[in-house]
């Protein structure tokens, strides 16, 4: 038997992910994972993983990595780059971790440039605590904090995340990509490589928005979540590369 | 290098530095913003690096991040600053990642004084963030010392990869004296658990990390964290007994007050009354064996703890003395300090009782 | 020939790869569960595969190997 065209990246533990099925964390993964080894980055990578349905990536991506606080990946990334500069620092937060209670740290270190990747895995909702309202939940969107949908008179508006990392100066490179389709999940594997290549050559902070699912939270069933992803997210949070330094 | 006058907050810096500190992240507030102004200076001149953060929140979790590496870095902050921080320092403290934090002490509660106060021991010596960890203080009583113990502070943090504290108040912050900043030896520790990279395959992929989700887990790794703190505990106990030969009184007290208790020591001393001095320099692991040996004597009628706080310090004392003696408490609230004068008295009103 | 290796037991039977599938030749098993309880995804026509990866790219669990030939 020949090689493979696909197998498994070495980037990857064998560890099984405790994610729910057809939740799509576990694609991302696989794409910050390659993007990493085709690079040749993965003896330097440092991963850091949030606080979240993703708490556990310290488990599933085989480098080096640090857990840190909720929301204070983008801090604790800083600290490990000052630290040893030429390692490949990326965080991987959920919308709770880094566009609530991580505000401030994510976008102080695009606005101090710090030479990292940040992923952020926009599911418009808090998944690990059982599907409360996040910064991100649409309007009308049912959680178990807005039993009656988002209200934007009592909950004020969704966020978006990559639009507003991308008028910070220091950010070198800001995209939303999503992972409902075969040629969506190849273009999110190239936003996240570019982001990867950037920060190797030394530049800037790279931010990559990636929508995801939450079906368990959602209610819905994996290929459901799919639809919801596209007809009901991808709207208010329209793909695109908001910011690339590097192509101007 | 010679003795020179510099201010606290920046000695404590310099000592740090000559430590081998290369990391410090902070953010400003009164009485310790001399220590990331000296750092911003001195830093890219040792080729260090300094990061003022966005908040005590970012910097201690900077810390956490490039202690997390194995060097040796730390923070600065102030009463309610280091409020802020406790969060992190308890990650830091079950991640067992070395680091080193200062708390220059201000009056409080809430937004508090900007002034000196002590109000911070339980904080500092019970816990202060959730869980249960221990850090390990010291409270120098003196910029001299304060710089000493820094060289120790770091040493002892990379040893048993715990959190180590230098608890001074802004007095000591803020204050000039002439100190040698000496030259120390940076003694390297194994730092395999240190996430540098996964190049070396010898050792396993390292993971820093304070979650532990199952109970089991989570019970050893306490376990683990408890019996190191019992050796912290069994070992690194500093303590300064002062004019204890048969004293009639034993006067309990650290940092600055420890000073001006000594004046109190000495003009009782005038007075023909013979007073002892116990300061602890650790106050945690606190020297309850200094306080059992002094319970134990015969000359000793009471005990007299003279704090900055509403009666912090004097559960230790307390603790130590075990009921042999009385224990009386001298002290004064929010950023009020005692004079020597004050304590004479005190010691005189516990004699007249008698 | 062009084939997959569906992982049975790493498999969480989410049918994204069904969706996926350009030939859908894949389907969730109807008779075998893993030791996870899930019915794990199937391939009902081998010789139809290309080995577009379509099923292994989507696939949040990384349970597909695909091969050319």
């Amino acid at each position: 038997m020949s090689e493979p065209v696909f197998k498994k990246t070495s980037m990857l533990t064998d560890a099984p992910t405790h994610y729910c099925p057809g939740c799509t964390h576990g694609i991302i993964h696989r794409l910050v994972a390659e993007s990493i080894e085709e690079l040749g980055l993965s003896d330097r990578a440092i991963g850091i993983a949030p606080v979240g349905c993703s708490v556990f990536a310290y488990r599933y991506f085989n480098c080096d990595m640090q857990e840190a606080a909720h929301g204070r990946a983008p801090a604790a990334a800083t600290g490990i780059k000052r630290a040893v500069p030429n390692s490949i620092v990326f965080t991987y937060q959920g919308d709770g971790d880094l566009l609530s209670i991580g505000n401030c740290e994510v976008n102080h270190a695009a606005a101090r440039g710090e030479k990292i990747c940040v992923f952020l895995i926009n599911n418009a909702i808090y998944g690990m605590t059982g599907g409360q309202m996040a910064p991100t939940t649409l309007i009308g969107m049912k959680s178990t904090t807005s039993p009656k949908g988002r209200d934007p008179e009592v909950n004020g508006y969704p966020m978006r995340g990559a639009e507003m990392l991308a008028t910070h100066e220091g950010t070198y490179y800001a995209a939303r990509v999503a992972v409902n389709n075969t040629k969506n999940i190849l273009a999110a594997k190239k936003a996240i490589k570019k982001a990867f290549e950037y920060q190797n050559a030394g530049k800037g902070l790279s931010f990559v928005e990636i929508l995801s699912t939450c079906p368990t939270n959602w209610g819905l069933s994996p290929i459901e979540s799919l639809e919801f992803l596209e007809n009901k997210m991808m709207p208010y949070y329209p793909l695109g590369v908001l910011k690339d330094k590097g192509a101007e | 290098m010679a003795r020179v006058l510099m201010k606290g907050n920046e000695a404590i810096a310099e000592a740090a530095i000559a430590a081998g500190c290369r990391f410090f992240f902070g953010y400003p507030i009164t009485p310790q913003s001399e220590v990331p102004e000296y750092f911003s200076i001195r830093m890219p001149e040792v080729g260090g690096t300094f990061v003022q953060a966005e908040s005590e929140v970012a910097a201690v979790n900077m810390l956490y991040g490039a202690a997390g590496t194995g060097v040796r870095a730390m923070t600065s902050s102030s009463s309610p600053g280091f409020s802020l921080k406790q969060e992190g320092i308890s990650y830091i403290a079950c991640a067992e990642i070395p680091a080193v934090v200062v708390n220059i002490m201000r009056g409080g509660p809430g937004l508090g004084s900007i002034q000196a106060s002590q109000a911070d021991y339980f904080q500092a010596t019970k816990g202060g963030g959730h869980g249960d960890y221990r850090l390990l203080v010291y409270a120098p009583a003196s910029i001299q010392e304060a710089c000493d113990l820094m060289a120790t502070a770091f040493d002892r943090s990379q040893k048993y990869r715990c959190v180590s504290m230098i608890l001074g108040d802004g007095m000591l912050g803020q204050m000039m004296e002439p100190v040698e900043i000496k030259p120390v030896e940076v003694k390297q520790y194994d730092n395999s658990w240190a996430t540098v990279g996964w190049a070396d395959k010898s050792r396993p992929r390292a993971v820093v990390n304070s979650l532990y989700i199952t109970h089991e887990e989570l019970g050893a790794v306490n376990k683990r964290l408890q019996a190191k703190y019992k050796e912290i505990a069994a070992n690194e106990v500093m303590v300064e007994e002062f004019n204890m030969d048969q004293p009639e009184f034993v006067i309990v007290a650290f940092g600055t007050v420890a000073r001006i208790a000594k004046n109190a020591v000495a003009k009782l001393k005038e007075q023909g009354i013979n007073v002892g001095l116990i300061r602890p320099i650790t106050v945690w692991p606190f020297p309850y064996c200094s306080l059992e040996k002094a319970a134990a004597m015969n000359s000793v009628k009471g005990f007299l703890t003279v704090e900055v706080s509403a009666g912090q310090l004097v559960e230790d004392v307390r603790l130590g003395v075990n009921g042999k003696k009385p224990v009386e408490l001298h002290n004064t609230l929010g950023s009020v300090y005692p004079t020597p004068d004050e304590i004479v008295e005190s010691i005189l009103a516990l004699k007249g009782r008698k | 020939m062009p084939h997959v290796e569906i992982c049975a037991e790493t498999c969480k039977g989410c049918a994204l790869c069904v969706r996926a599938c350009p030939k859908k030749i894949l389907r969730l098993s109807p008779t075998v569960l893993n030791q996870k309880g899930y019915s794990p995804s199937e391939c009902t026509d081998p010789s139809a595969c290309t080995a577009c990866r379509s099923c292994a790219l989507t696939c949040p669990d990384v349970a597909i190997t695909v091969y050319k030939d």
